[in-house]
């Protein structure tokens, strides 16, 4: 990247910002976008460098702001305090209707707002503080300018926590700062991540990661969620080092049963794949679906036509008809067995990665009990590394933190919260904000050692040694875990 | 090993973390032939450290053990001797994400301290970034530089021993993000303005007093910064105890044996596997806080060069 800034691309995806309000869109020509009670086509804004604010016109596209001349405060006329203004709501003269009228007449958001303060009783009143929050507060909704931003960790988390916060178990941006520093993730990296937070803390970790190193997202179900992962924008070459590993597969793999005979989501009959692919259609058809919760950012996989055409009414006398039919099955299925071909050989290298037992970090953040996970996943992960546990509730950590000691091999056990403030800075005006967030989870960390097996003794002793000694007075029974 | 790479095994001039117990853990430069006191005894460097794997047990002369930890910045910065006060990870942390640092970012700080900071932000931005750090204070600096070049990251950082409110950050158009923890700086703003790049770039000023950070912004906007965004983040750490409270003995309603309503032979703590361990108490886990906790280190204020 130059010291220019980047341009916005067809195709890419950039988040638009009003104030504190964000949201992801797909840069597309010709769709129709709906932000904060606007309409408007992104055509006009492909090519303007990212951090570029516009306004939308009257026909729903969008023009960049002109820069324009702050007017100049002249000792405008004000009062001093509040004791004779009366909230009856009479003081603005213009109706819903008038305003209408203005904004349909084409008139700019700043003069519709000079407006309003020109029609206002009680502007001349209040006092200088209360005349600025009184304009700030109609520029907000009467101005409406949109700026679009490139993502990143920082706009897409908070874009998350405030509009989606139950698709990331409400991981607070500050909390998912926390992970990425006390994970020491960097370029080079082995990372082990497990999540459900639709993808945003595995873009987070790439984001750090630079390309460089590798990692190997664990998943439930049938596939791993990317929906936020293709919001960053990575180069394609990041993807190269992304692996991916089914969790129902784990078990099998620490205990050495692991085989790549059975995928998570094939059905049962893989005979079909074993066989020379001479078009067995009339044989079970194979759908290879995978079971998401959420599109990735991949192709869907295609239907097996061969199904569709089960159910189709082929006529007997068309010949030719049904040999191009059978041409297509037979592509369909050496698609079909490419893919999973391929689907195998990826297990096959992550499981591999694994089996190393040498990961330089391990990052879960999910909706799941995080000790089953954290017992099973740090068995893949190096000694002396990282690792960092979030979960929404502190109680499962409890846990988690008492398995962990049972188990050794780990030292400098923390369970953790940050409390974030954001404030107002004006002069004379400065304060914390009037709300905040109540909560954004918790976070245990640790670090791994070698570990000692068998000696449950040492462990303990270990234990003892890593835990605080016993406050001396203390009114209440205190015992270490 | 080094700061910005992992490696397996220790090796003769590695910084080295030897980890004694709970929250009690120092630094090690490894040296053949030198030897190293600790409350449990003593560790020769050449038999007990020199190619063992990072992560060993290693018993010392009296026979008690510790753990030889792989350095990275966080235990550094738990660790480091102290020229100035210091950053510590929480602040880093937002600090990092918030400029939007990653490999490759290019970096400007001031001013340089005890390199806590400086450290985390390198590692950040390796292998292909840099850090330009200034520090007025010319031993600081150069013991900062002496330190980079122990850790074996000295190719990503250029010290620079001048006042950045005077003479700027060395570069201009370049970074992709500026970060201030000065007295004033409010006269720096200008410089840091000059150092980003064109288009994009983050500044951050941390500030422990609130008329710093007024003033601060007003210099912010006066230069045509925007986002202008203030916060303060705060670390709160739960302790893992196992927590016995007594039943209160509230005497008997009557006579008979009938008891009262919280009858410590079925404890009425429902689906709770804190069992009772003797008559008349109940167990359970708690995350209990501690007695103190740091309060306040600074306001972060962060904006972006438009």
């Amino acid at each position: 990247e130059g010291s220019k800034g980047s341009r916005i691309h067809e195709g890419d995806c950039a988040v638009l910002k009003r104030g504190e309000v964000f949201k992801a869109v797909p840069v597309l020509r010709r769709r129709k976008i709906i932000f904060e009670k606007q309409w408007f086509y992104l055509d006009n804004a492909i090519g303007h460098i990212y951090g570029t604010t516009f306004e939308v016109t009257n026909g729903g596209n969008l023009q960049p702001k002109q820069e324009v001349e702050e007017t100049t405060t002249e000792t405008k006329e004000a009062g001093t305090d509040n004791r004779n203004i009366v909230d009856d709501g009479k003081s603005q003269k213009l109706t819903h209707d008038d305003i209408k009228a203005l904004k349909d007449k084409g008139i700019k958001g700043q003069e519709i707002v000079q407006q309003l303060i020109e029609n206002s009783t009680t502007f001349r009143d209040k006092t200088e503080f209360a005349q600025d929050k009184y304009i700030k507060k109609k520029k907000k909704k009467y101005e409406a300018v949109i700026t679009i931003v490139k993502p990143s960790t920082r706009i897409l988390s908070t874009m998350y926590y405030a509009r989606e916060p139950g698709k990331i178990n409400h991981l607070r941006y500050d909390t998912l700062a926390q992970m990425l520093t006390l994970g020491n993730i960097h370029a080079g990296n082995k990372m082990i991540v497990m999540e459900t937070c639709a993808g945003l803390v595995l873009g987070a970790v790439m984001e750090r990661m630079g390309g460089y190193g590798s990692i190997i997202q664990m998943y439930p179900g049938g596939g791993p969620v990317r929906a936020a992962t293709s919001c960053f924008g990575f180069p394609k070459p990041y993807f190269d080092n992304l692996h991916e590993f089914p969790l129902s597969k784990v078990h099998s793999l620490l205990s050495g049963t692991f085989s790549t005979e059975t995928l998570p989501s094939d059905p049962e009959d893989n005979a079909l794949v074993e066989e020379d692919s001479n078009g067995l259609t009339e044989e079970k058809q194979i759908s290879l679906q995978e079971t998401e919760e959420e599109p990735t950012s991949e192709a869907p996989m295609e239907i097996n036509q061969a199904e569709e055409q089960e159910t189709m009414d082929i006529n007997a006398e068309d010949v030719e008809f049904k040999e191009n039919k059978e041409k297509e099955n037979k592509e369909n299925v050496r698609e079909k067995q490419m893919k999973q071909w391929e689907r195998r050989k990826k297990l096959t290298e992550a499981a591999a990665l694994l089996r190393e037992k040498n990961a330089d970090g391990l990052i879960v953040a999910s909706k799941f009990h995080p000790t089953p996970l954290l017992l099973s996943l740090l068995e893949f992960v190096a000694p002396s590394r990282p690792f960092v546990v979030y979960c929404q509730y502190k109680e499962p950590l409890l846990e988690c933190y008492t398995k962990l000691r049972e188990r050794g091999g780990v030292i400098n056990l923390k369970l953790s919260e940050t409390w974030l403030r954001n404030y107002q800075v004006l002069p004379d005006r400065s304060h914390p904000k009037l709300t905040m967030s109540g909560g954004g989870g918790y976070l245990l960390s640790g670090i791994t050692v070698v570990l000692d097996k068998g000696k449950s003794d040492s462990s303990n002793l270990e234990a003892l040694k890593m835990e605080e000694p016993s406050p001396k007075r203390c009114k209440v029974q205190d015992l270490n875990c | 090993m080094s700061f910005i790479e992992y490696g397996d095994t220790i090796k003769d001039g590695d910084t080295a973390i030897v980890f004694l117990g709970h929250e009690s853990m120092f630094p090690v430069k490894v040296q053949h032939g030198t030897v190293t006191q600790t409350k449990y005894g003593v560790i020769r460097h050449s038999t007990d450290l020199i190619g063992k794997k990072y992560g060993s047990k290693v018993t010392c002369s009296k026979g008690g053990w510790v753990f030889i930890l792989h350095p990275t910045p966080e235990l550094w910065t738990m660790n480091l001797p102290h020229r100035t006060q210091i950053l510590y990870s929480t602040d880093i942390s937002i600090i990092t994400m918030m400029l939007e640092l990653k490999p490759g970012s290019i970096v400007c700080e001031s001013g340089t301290g005890s390199g806590s900071l400086s450290h985390a932000l390198i590692r950040t931005v390796a292998p292909t970034g840099h850090l330009y750090t200034v520090e007025f204070h010319q031993q600081r600096a150069e013991k900062a530089r002496e330190e980079f070049r122990e850790h074996g990251v000295d190719h990503l950082v250029t010290v620079t021993n001048q006042d950045v409110c005077k003479n700027g950050f060395g570069v201009s158009n370049l970074a992709d993000a500026v970060f201030l923890d000065i007295p004033s700086p409010w006269e720096a703003i200008g410089h840091a303005k000059s150092a980003l790049k064109a288009e994009g770039g983050r500044i951050c000023s941390f500030s422990p007093c609130i008329e710093q950070v007024q003033r601060t912004c007003l210099a912010m906007e006066e230069y045509g910064f925007t986002e202008i965004n203030t916060l303060e983040i705060l670390l709160r750490v739960y302790n893992v105890r196992t927590i016995s409270l007594q039943i209160p003995d509230l005497g008997k309603a009557a006579e008979d044996n009938s008891g009262t309503g919280f009858d410590s032979s079925n404890s009425s703590n429902q689906g709770s596997p804190g069992a009772n361990l003797q008559q008349g108490t109940v167990q359970f886990k708690s995350g209990v806080p501690l007695r103190e906790m740091v309060g306040h280190t600074g306001y972060l204020t962060f904006a972006t060069k438009s």
